[in-house]
């Protein structure tokens, strides 16, 4: 597990688990426009495509990507809102 | 702006418009318009009190595909209808019924879910489409 001292403290944290793909991604979209600009939500999720999808959407859509953390059985993506 | 994504929609099997619904919502994750046109069973699929039935599977799903189907639902994947739901949630996503296969299966605006925005023809489908890629499933 990476600590590193500038990662920003998580505003919310969505707990996706056991939804299934595009679901992560729908609840993560949902979280960040009811969110502010800098705000840091964290989405879990046990649905193998959303690692992969979920950055490049952050990318694309223009957020940064925090950290992307695998626990027990879920990844953590953490995405900050810049816009 | 982006072409739309275009959807034909003929086969009103749960398999195949859950595929359809995931289509739908990725794109509009992105932002990309996406046009759906519902057609024959596709439509009476999308009757208000029909939607939550079981629309069976595609041939090709044989009994084992059925087994899958059934244990991914029951692990909590959610319906087609609530997928495409989540994604008119985040905009840009126009669903329509087509008006000859609305003639078809004798059905009126009012019998069909909310989630259908509208009647039209073949050629409001495509003006709608303009350059962007036409997909039939």
């Amino acid at each position: 597990m990476l600590e590193t001292p500038s990662t920003p403290a998580i505003t919310r944290t969505i707990d996706a688990r056991g939804s299934f793909c595009p679901g992560p991604l729908m609840e993560l979209i949902r979280a960040i426009r009811e969110s502010q600009v800098g705000d840091v939500i964290a989405v879990w999720s046990s649905d193998r495509g959303s690692k992969i999808d979920i950055p490049r959407w952050i990318e694309k859509a223009g957020h940064r990507l925090v950290a992307l953390e695998t626990r027990d059985g879920y990844d953590e993506i953490v995405v900050e809102k810049l816009r | 702006m982006e072409e739309p994504l275009n959807l034909v929609l003929f086969s009103g099997t749960d398999d195949k418009l859950n595929a359809a619904a995931v289509l739908t919502a990725g794109a509009a994750a992105l932002g990309r318009p996406v046009n759906v046109f519902l057609q024959y069973w596709a439509l009476e699929a999308f009757r208000s009190d029909r939607i939550e039935a079981d629309h069976g599977l595609a041939p090709e799903a044989g009994v084992a595909g059925r087994e899958a189907v059934d244990a991914l639902r029951a692990a909590g994947q959610a319906s087609w209808a609530e997928t495409l739901r989540q994604a008119k949630e985040l905009g840009g996503v126009d669903i329509e019924a087509c008006s000859l296969s609305m003639d078809l299966l004798h059905l009126e605006p009012g019998d069909l879910d909310p989630l259908v925005d509208g009647v039209e023809g073949v050629t409001a489908f495509y003006l709608a489409a303009g350059g962007g890629p036409v997909v039939f499933i």
